[in-house]
């Protein structure tokens, strides 16, 4: 499998690329932490905040709208919070009877609703914008200068590593399971659902054994090649003025937000 | 080309900061007690193993079966990594393949990630392995009884951890979000404990090493029985109740002085995200943003210290 089917990462020459990793991962968080600290309505710091993101876009070279475009994967999720819309701690505003549930929409619920949404809505964006811009690996290695422990680091660097690899061992699974499940017109292939889930929990031990077994060569194959415990990067990694006049710029507009939301 | 997203990954937004921070707390205590236990009892040999079989439940993620009607089981994996694997060892590898998920795939938020590892992997990986542990060594039935029944609760225990976040939140109403979610994870957990089940059994026909009653045993001590089974009953004995008089449990909530956390905030060190004595202005919220960011800071130090002085 091709590691675009995965990877989010955007390759382009452009001043957030550059940018080092570390500023980008803080900024994202203090940027998502942002939105959380915004109260109820403060929709000119909302509207602010996006007009943040998009000079970010701008920034990338992949824009305005690059994560605009993209930014709709939460809204399955909001779902959840539709029965904010009801909460009983504003002025109600009408009367919804279905059934016998008696349902009362209120100022506050539906404010309430409404900034939840726009809340998650940024903070998507803002986290596309950070994969878009950042590789994996720069990205872990981020992590690990901003003291994530190493060996979560690692994990995460070897899940991502052998991803596309169990991914293609999961397709030829289900394109060998896809070929013996030839079924008439109109007729369903296959038995009962628990006899639907042998074969899917047998697929899951065979892919289980295939990767138990691989992570032993791998690791053979590592220490052959030198593996210490720890995994290298060629990119130094390190801070430099434009870096921190970034870090400066974006947390004055952060903090600049959280003034105007509040006023 | 993503997992389908299962409906526990809570997105940024939806859960209240001070929630978010509480669990992160929880979650980053919790994994530093995994590394440093993993740490002690395991190799270094087993950290690509970790890493490739993260890698493993989030591809058998991707695996799918039909159910009913348009709907289709998947798998969380959390159950079944902490039986193969013991629990330590399952925690830390449902962190990391959440934190992918989150950061790679935007499949749940970066603040509520705490919340999403705990849910999701804390609890799965508890619940799962203390109920297996408990009928280790007796015949296969029983275990595989144990295991599935444990892959079941565990699917229903974090569907119902994630409904009271989000009331917690003041994002959903308690009536309408918990029936909702506990009616659709009913089912999802009958498809989990299908499938860990049967690829239990298909692990005991080729491995059968993997899963010994010694094997088992050593991967974790007998409090995880207890832990499991605690956690598990107050689950399966809160969840009902819940649905059934969802404002029982709010007047509780509201008589212990719980409720008031999410619903408008009137939350004691940070209330409405201001500080007290300095009263409701803009520098007062700046303040508070400050300290939530410490709070965060301190914590992520906390842990690299104290893991570099072990490691």
């Amino acid at each position: 499998m091709h590691s675009n089917a995965f990877d989010r990462y955007h390759e382009t020459e452009s001043r957030l690329h550059r940018l080092d990793p570390r500023v980008k991962v803080v900024m994202t968080t203090l940027f998502i932490l942002s939105n959380a600290l915004l109260p109820d309505g403060a929709w000119t710091a909302f509207g602010l905040a996006w007009i943040f993101l998009l000079w970010a876009n701008q920034l990338s070279n992949l824009g305005a709208n690059f994560t605009f475009r993209r930014s709709f994967l939460a809204l399955p999720f909001a779902l959840a919070a539709v029965s904010a819309i009801f909460s009983p701690l504003g002025n109600p505003l009408a009367e919804w009877r279905l059934g016998s549930l008696i349902l009362i929409p209120t100022d506050y619920g539906l404010i309430k609703f409404a900034s939840i949404l726009v809340r998650s809505w940024l903070s998507v964006q803002a986290a596309i914008l950070l994969v878009a811009t950042t590789r994996f690996p720069d990205m872990i290695h981020a992590f690990e200068h901003l003291r994530v422990p190493k060996i979560l680091t690692t994990i995460v660097s070897f899940l991502y590593r052998y991803l596309f690899v169990l991914t293609d061992e999961v397709m030829r699974l289900l394109r060998a399971r896809e070929s013996r499940s030839a079924a008439a017109p109109a007729q369903r292939s296959g038995r009962s659902v628990a006899w639907r889930a042998k074969v899917m929990g047998n697929m899951a031990g065979q892919l289980f054994l295939r990767s138990y077994e691989r992570s032993d060569r791998i690791y053979n194959a590592m220490l052959a090649r030198g593996y210490t415990g720890q995994l290298r990067t060629l990119n130094p990694h390190v801070m430099k003025s434009s870096d921190w006049l970034f870090a400066a710029l974006a947390i004055f507009l952060i903090l600049l937000l959280q003034l105007i939301g509040r006023l | 080309m993503q997992s389908s997203p299962a409906p526990l990954h809570i997105p940024d937004g939806f859960l209240s900061l001070v929630i978010s921070l509480i669990f992160w707390a929880i979650t980053a205590s919790m994994v530093g007690i995994a590394i440093s236990k993993t740490n002690k009892s395991l190799g270094e040999k087993q950290i690509p193993l970790m890493g490739v079989m993260a890698a493993f439940i989030f591809a058998a993620q991707m695996l799918n079966f039909p159910v009913a009607g348009g709907t289709s089981g998947h798998f969380l994996g959390g159950a079944l990594a902490a039986i193969v694997l013991g629990p330590w060892a399952a925690i830390l590898v449902m962190t990391a393949v959440i934190a992918v998920q989150g950061l790679l795939f935007q499949d749940g938020g970066l603040l509520v990630m705490g919340a999403n590892i705990f849910n999701m992997g804390l609890l799965t990986a508890v619940i799962g392995y203390g109920l297996y542990r408990a009928a280790a060594g007796r015949n296969k039935g029983i275990r595989y009884a144990a295991a599935g029944i444990g892959a079941w609760i565990a699917v229903f225990a974090a569907a119902l951890l994630t409904s009271l976040q989000l009331w917690l939140s003041g994002t959903s109403q308690l009536q309408i979000v918990l029936p909702a979610m506990l009616g659709v994870h009913v089912l999802i957990g009958i498809g989990e404990a299908a499938v860990t089940v049967a690829a239990l059994a298909f692990i005991e026909q080729t491995r059968p090493d993997l899963l010994d009653e010694k094997a088992t045993a050593e991967k974790g001590g007998r409090g995880w029985v207890y832990a499991g089974i605690v956690i598990a009953l107050f689950a399966v004995i809160l969840s009902p109740l819940a649905s059934a008089f969802p404002d029982g449990l709010e007047r509780v909530a509201k008589n212990v002085g719980f409720l008031g956390m999410g619903q408008s905030a009137p939350f004691e060190i940070l209330p409405d995200y201001t500080i007290p004595f300095l009263g409701e202005t803009a520098l007062s919220t700046i303040v508070a943003g400050a300290v939530g960011a410490l709070v965060l800071l301190g914590l992520m130090i906390v842990i690299g210290q104290s893991l570099r002085k072990k490691a």
